[in-house]
């Protein structure tokens, strides 16, 4: 008997990652991690083709990623993951794609990519780790830190206004928008499972706690203790009017499925409109459109 | 490399009456680009239009960004999708798309970029010519990598050169930049369009092995890896961190030194099989006029004049700029008496013909600030001094 098959006994991710590049570089107590679990348990559950999606990340702690799923993967630039990801859909209409990226990423430096993305209804589903500060960078303040919260850059505490980014979404036309906290593993998963199965641009905001830097630069504990906060504090309402989500320091955090509705997607508006203008001489354009 | 027959359905065979700017969206419609990313911008705006009008015909897909950032990262990622893909854009534009360059040039992403240049720096001559992007177009992304720069004179060159410019995109792996100016984008005349069984394309190298075994920068004979799309059961990873054969990242110096000459050396060492020069007169020549895009058909009154007051000139085009006829012009530097080198801006690929030349013959930058042309007569009194 050789040892392969001796160790026959799986991590049931090991499906899904690169057992190769693990350990991961994530900090102990870093909630990125337990989010890529709930991906990886929606697919198993979905029991969806791996062969079949995409994996594209921006640059970050979450933009590490793509690097870390064994998916066809593609660790991008800082902000551009979506981009990215909208070329790729529209080459490669049979492919979910999956933008998994950090606020900064996606909402700071690729915040114009995000709400032009959600207007497109580009068919992708965007998972967002808000951790509310640049974490890769050593903890500088992010168009998501909370007002009041201290930040390696704004180290007399943040003044500004931040995003509440599912009211983003919605105005800028997502059709689904979930927010939860990394330790709402069941119903993280859950929302990646539904919005693997919409079509269309499904937003999903996961709060996770970022302990070497925003934490303990705010005096909040260790990662287990603030990850308890988070999911202590937060208060499920879905359906909730999108504008009544801001998230405040320390404050309470609404969570929930706000959004799920049904629109059509860019390439089908494409195809309907331009069939109806050109008729029969328009090239429909699809899955094998190869 | 595989050769195949332009796809009919993208040909628009006959003669034609068009500018520069429309015969770019065609010629990457005949070389077979499927997928168009652009944002809109003067003096470029045309090639843009003219993809969005056609491209319903043709099967594929056109898309107006939200931003250059986002026209070149869209680009790249069609081209992993499998899509041959364009964009076209002027400097303000080519300026933010740098950083993705660098990503397309590190992912080693086939994909083609016009550059209609308008006089610069900052918003410059939006309408007005210019040819100050060239060494933008070499040096504008971090790092060092190697890219293909072709520059057309003509509407018809616009045709003709993109269709190169995606072949030997697809040959190297890398970004191919058409560098075309405001007088060639708006200049209308005559483009032949030629039946696609005249047209020869390089398609992609597409990997045919087991699934489980590609890797995704590992050389293949010719020093060039192999290409898979997304979404057909590779599942391989690539990033624009320095990386490996197998597309992970490998942060340090021995990774760095094997994954950054590669980038270089795959065009250095081809330059010779890529380098696309047009001369005349070369053999008894005194003076040698080098002259790019616009500038070459400016050059030709100049060049007529100077013959007929006795002097011995021969003419380089240079189809391609970069990578730079090294070769070629250290042999001329030891023939000729000078190079006189007109270009529409301070003086900018002149530079590397004296760096190449290294004091072997004199070498007469004769810049232009942009806004219009040289004057032939300009470029005339240089071929003369130069000449004395």
């Amino acid at each position: 008997m050789n040892k392969e098959e001796q160790n026959t006994e799986k991590n049931p991710m090991e499906e899904i990652l690169r057992m190769d590049r693990i350990p991961h570089i994530w900090c102990p107590g870093c909630g990125i991690g337990t989010v890529v679990t709930s991906f990886a348990e929606a697919l198993r559950k979905e029991k969806y083709d791996l062969d079949k999606i995409a994996v594209v990340s921006g640059i970050g702690c979450t933009g590490r990623v793509a690097g870390y799923t064994k998916l066809d993967s593609f660790h991008t630039t800082h902000g551009r993951a979506i981009p990215f990801a909208t070329g790729l859909k529209l080459a490669k209409p049979d492919t979910k794609v999956v933008v998994f990226s950090g606020d900064g990423d996606i909402s700071g430096i690729g915040g114009n990519h995000l709400i032009h993305a959600a207007r497109r209804n580009m068919d992708m589903v965007v998972i967002c780790v808000n951790n509310f500060n640049y974490a890769m960078t050593g903890g500088q303040v992010a168009a998501t830190t909370p007002k009041g919260a201290n930040a390696a850059t704004a180290p007399y505490g943040n003044f500004e206004n931040a995003f509440n980014l599912p009211y983003l979404t919605d105005a800028a036309g997502a059709t689904y928008i979930a927010r939860w906290t990394s330790l709402h593993l069941r119903r993280v998963t859950k929302s990646i499972q539904e919005a693997l199965n919409k079509r269309g641009f499904s937003f999903i905001e996961v709060i996770t706690p970022c302990v070497t830097l925003y934490a303990r630069r705010n005096r909040l504990g260790d990662g287990l203790n603030l990850l308890k906060y988070y999911y202590d504090t937060s208060e499920i309402q879905h359906g909730a009017d999108t504008r009544t989500l801001d998230i405040s320091y320390q404050g309470k955090l609404i969570v929930g499925k706000f959004v799920d509705k049904e629109k059509p997607t860019f390439l089908e508006a494409m195809n309907t409109h331009l069939s109806s203008v050109l008729g029969d001489k328009y090239q429909l354009y699809g899955d094998n459109n190869d | 490399m595989k050769k195949s027959k332009a796809d009919p359905k993208g040909v628009l065979t006959g003669s034609h009456f068009m500018d520069g700017d429309y015969a770019l969206a065609e010629g990457g419609l005949a070389a077979g680009c499927r997928y168009f990313g652009g944002y809109p911008i003067t003096p470029s705006t045309e090639t843009a239009e003219r993809f969005s009008e056609r491209i319903p015909y043709v099967g594929g897909v056109f898309i107006q960004m939200e931003d250059e950032l986002a026209s070149i990262a869209s680009l790249i990622g069609a081209v992993w999708g499998g899509k041959k893909a364009m964009t076209v854009t002027s400097g303000p534009g080519f300026s933010l798309m740098m950083e993705n360059i660098g990503l397309a040039c590190m992912m080693e992403t086939p994909l083609v970029i016009a550059n209609v240049q308008r006089g610069g720096p900052s918003t410059g001559l939006p309408t007005l010519t210019g040819q100050q992007d060239m060494m933008q177009a070499r040096w504008g992304s971090h790092g060092d990598y190697e890219i293909i720069a072709l520059s057309p004179d003509s509407p018809q060159e616009c045709f003709d050169l993109t269709i190169e410019a995606f072949n030997l995109s697809e040959t190297y792996r890398v970004p191919v930049f058409v560098m075309t100016d405001e007088c060639i984008g708006h200049m209308h005349e005559k483009v032949v369009i030629p039946p696609a069984e005249e047209i020869e394309l390089v398609e992609r190298k597409w990997y045919k092995g087991p699934k489980n075994k590609y890797l995704p920068y590992k050389n293949d004979t010719d020093g060039i890896p192999f290409m898979v799309k997304a979404g057909d059961g590779y599942r391989f990873h690539t990033t624009g961190l320095t990386r490996d054969e197998r597309g992970y990242p490998l942060l340090n110096a021995e990774c760095q030194a094997t994954c950054v000459s590669h980038l270089i050396d795959k065009i250095k060492d081809n330059a010779e099989k890529i380098i696309h020069l047009e001369e005349t007169d070369i053999d008894n020549a005194e003076i040698l006029v080098m002259s790019y895009g616009i500038t070459s058909r400016v050059s030709i009154k100049a060049v007529q004049e100077a013959k007929k007051a006795g002097i011995k000139v021969g003419t380089m085009q240079l189809k391609t700029v970069w990578p730079f006829p090294e070769k070629r012009v250290k042999e001329l530097a030891g023939k000729v008496k000078a190079i006189v080198f007109p270009e529409i801006n301070a003086g900018q690929v002149v530079l590397e013909a004296e760096r190449v030349v290294a004091d072997k013959c004199e070498v007469v930058s004769v810049p232009h600030y942009g806004g219009w042309v040289h004057d032939p007569k300009v470029i005339l009194n240089a071929i003369k001094e130069a000449a004395k």
